[in-house]
């Protein structure tokens, strides 16, 4: 964004202080993830930056969180890390598979009353998480599910179906409906037509949707806090245990990791968005 | 010939408009038969939940379920003398069958909220009643303590009659009934629920009005740079929006803390005495950084997606039609903005009203919101009637956030990047 060669000097001078702002404004965004990094490597068990560091002392800086976070006496990680993924897995499953039916559903021109079943499809995301959490509880130790995985799993559904509804219709608005129609008129029976022809054009927007309820479940604390058991913990209760109780640095190392797997999520749902811009813009 | 015998056949001789109709409505079926696996699902799980919620904030059936006899006595009575014979001996009959269960001592914790004195006077009773005769109860319930002489307290039984109660929600706004079933205020010094939303509603207000000083620019920002400038830059809002909630707290935990960086760097620049550090995190000022960090992404990204469709021509034009650069902003830009900045201000005021974990963590005592308050009674006090009627009134007021914006913007005007 340059600067037109006529623009006038305290013009000038704004544009630079207005960039001097934004260039703040995303330090102050980002800034706080990179401080987890090196101190996650610590050699000491305090949350600061000790004197060795600040020389980049080799000696100050050390493996052993991590070490203590793989191996660590009862360590808690590797249960949390195995519940959290089957949770999260089982609960994206779910969630694709019930909000895609739906959005198919919900983007047909013939459907009824849509306005008021999109709002009730996606109030799980417009409710806040509190009373959501409240509800879910008092649903699933009425069933007698708290804290099972199964129970963990259904709260994770309801909460990850919106996202998961929003964006496949959302792909759906773009797409064309004749591609169906020719596929049947050429003898495809409804689901042939589904797999072959309509879930290949609307995956992208499916695996996003997927995307952001895998995330959803893997970080979530509200709702697990109500349900979770001793035998349930989580990734996150982990962590909100910790840092109620001792911020240690192992919760650091086990942040590093999480903010590695947050990029990896980013980089492929950025891979997926551009994916999908480009087949929408073949299908117009 | 009229024009009901010209209406155009299929070839199966079926008017054409009926056939539509027919094929109209198997289309409806087909597409509600879709939506209806999760909806169900959503309506059992989510939906009836939330309306449980409802019958347990206004249940009062308990003592109505402990002591049948004597309401249904206490019916014909009018409250103003003592009660007659009959409802002495009914009340007796209902606290044998409680003491037989066991169950005494709940209706005595009970009745002690309506009115205090009655886990005593109920002891008692139950330790003297063993020996009573058969017949003439008044008389020997009135024995046993003078306050079964004072009508106050029958008057207390009568009150807990009713199976529907909206004491719960009166507490949740620092009321309560008093003895003669009016609605009086708690004591000014014990009115914790009060400051309680405003502070919530304060916490939401000012995190929302930081996230829109801070999100504007860097939304326009992004919006005019050219693209392989601004993907790198949108790195810096997406990172963050991926990355977990508790390991973003966890970094404002690490920089707030007293020998955290950010008091180091106040303290190289001069702006605090390295001995008088001041305290950021577990009081209000880190719940609003941390808030207003963690937030911010759901304000770009809506602002972003609006501004992204202006025409930078627009600008240009207002420009060459004489007007500086600040007015063709003001007049021009920032109008064609407000959808965004509608959706961005609705999602970071609706997040930051329900806001639990960071204020959880990082608020301390004078940081914590209304959440923190439900969450405490779900799980440490387990007045979970309570904790509901709380979270009803939150979501009553998160429901009128809505339709006011829905009045002022319109709520499909929404944009979520």
């Amino acid at each position: 964004m340059a600067l037109p060669k006529y623009t006038e000097p305290h013009y000038r001078i704004w544009h630079y202080v207005y960039l001097f702002i934004c260039g703040c404004v995303f330090f102050f965004l980002i800034a706080p993830l990179f401080v987890i990094f090196p101190l996650s490597f610590n050699a000491e068990e305090f949350l600061v930056f000790s004197d060795g560091m600040k020389r980049l002392d080799p000696d100050a800086f050390s493996l052993r969180w991590y070490k203590d976070m793989i191996y660590g006496t009862k360590n808690p990680w590797g249960a949390a890390a195995k519940n959290s993924f089957i949770i999260a897995v089982f609960a994206t499953i779910g969630s694709i598979i019930l909000g895609t039916v739906a959005a198919l559903g919900l983007s047909s021109r013939h459907m009824p009353y849509k306005g008021l079943i999109m709002a009730t499809l996606i109030s799980p995301m417009i409710v806040p998480l509190i009373i959501s959490g409240v509800a879910i509880f008092f649903f699933i130790a009425k069933v007698g599910l708290a804290a099972t995985h199964l129970g963990i799993i259904i709260a994770h559904i309801i909460l990850g179906t919106p996202f998961v509804v929003i964006t496949v219709t959302a792909t759906l608005s773009g797409f064309d409906h004749s591609v169906t129609r020719a596929a049947a008129s050429l003898g495809s029976n409804p689901v042939n037509t589904f797999l072959k022809i309509t879930l290949p054009l609307i995956l992208p927007g499916v695996i996003s949707g997927g995307l952001f309820a895998f995330v959803t479940s893997f970080d979530e604390v509200v709702v697990v806090l109500f349900l979770a058991g001793l035998e349930t913990t989580t990734i996150p209760i982990q962590m909100w245990t910790g840092l109620r109780e001792q911020l240690s640095p192992t919760i650091l190392a086990v942040a590093t990791c999480l903010i590695i797997l947050s990029v990896l999520i980013l980089v492929t749902a950025e891979l997926l968005r551009r994916r999908s811009e480009r087949l929408r813009g073949i299908n117009r | 010939m009229s024009s009901e015998t010209q209406k155009i056949l299929t070839t199966d001789g079926i008017p054409l408009e009926v056939s539509l109709k027919k094929a109209e409505k198997k289309n409806k079926i087909k597409a509600f038969l879709l939506v209806c696996p999760l909806l169900f699902f959503i309506i059992i799980t989510y939906i009836f939940p939330i309306g449980e919620m409802f019958s347990r904030s206004i249940d009062d059936r308990m003592v109505t379920n402990m002591l049948p006899k004597t309401f249904k006595a206490m019916e014909t009575w009018d409250g103003k003398e003592l009660p007659p014979e009959e409802v002495f001996a009914s009340f007796l009959a209902d606290y044998r069958v409680l003491a037989e269960k066991k169950e005494h001592g709940k209706l005595g914790q009970r009745l002690n909220k309506e009115k205090n004195g009655f886990t005593t006077i109920l002891k008692k009773l139950w330790r003297k009643m063993k020996k009573f005769e058969d017949g003439n109860a008044k008389e020997q319930i009135m024995a046993v303590h003078k306050r079964f002489r004072d009508v106050e307290y029958w008057r207390a039984i009568k009150r807990t009659a009713p199976p529907y109660t909206a004491a719960k929600y009166l507490k949740g706004m620092d009321m309560y009934f008093d003895e003669d079933g009016k609605i009086v205020q708690v004591e000014e010094d014990r009115r914790i629920h009060r400051i309680l939303w405003l502070r919530t509603l304060e916490v939401a207000f000012f995190v929302t009005v930081f996230c829109f000083l801070m999100g504007y620019p860097i939304a326009h920002l992004l919006a005019t740079l050219p693209m392989k400038y601004s993907n790198l830059l949108m790195i810096c809002v997406l990172l963050p929006f991926w990355t977990s909630l508790l390991v973003r707290t966890a970094s404002w935990m690490i920089l707030l803390q007293q020998q955290g960086i950010v008091n180091d760097f106040f303290v190289w620049i001069g702006l605090v005495s390295d001995d008088n550090r001041p305290e950021m995190m577990f009081n209000k000022t880190g719940t609003y950084v941390a808030m207003t960090q963690i937030l911010l992404p759901f304000m770009v990204l809506p602002l972003y997606s609006v501004m992204k469709t202006i025409s930078p021509s627009l600008m240009r034009a207002g420009k060459s039609l004489g007007g500086t650069p600040f007015i063709a902003f003001w007049k021009i830009y920032f109008p064609l903005t407000i959808p965004g900045i509608g959706a961005g201000c609705l999602l970071v005021f609706i997040l930051a009203i329900g806001y639990y974990i960071t204020p959880a963590l990082v608020g301390g005592a004078s940081g914590t919101l209304i959440s923190n308050q439900i969450a405490y009674h779900m799980k440490a006090t387990l007045d979970w009637s309570f904790a509901s009627a709380m979270g009803l009134m939150l979501l009553t007021g998160v429901l009128v956030v809505y339709w006011i914006y829905n009045k002022l913007v319109g709520i499909d005007n929404i944009k979520l990047g």
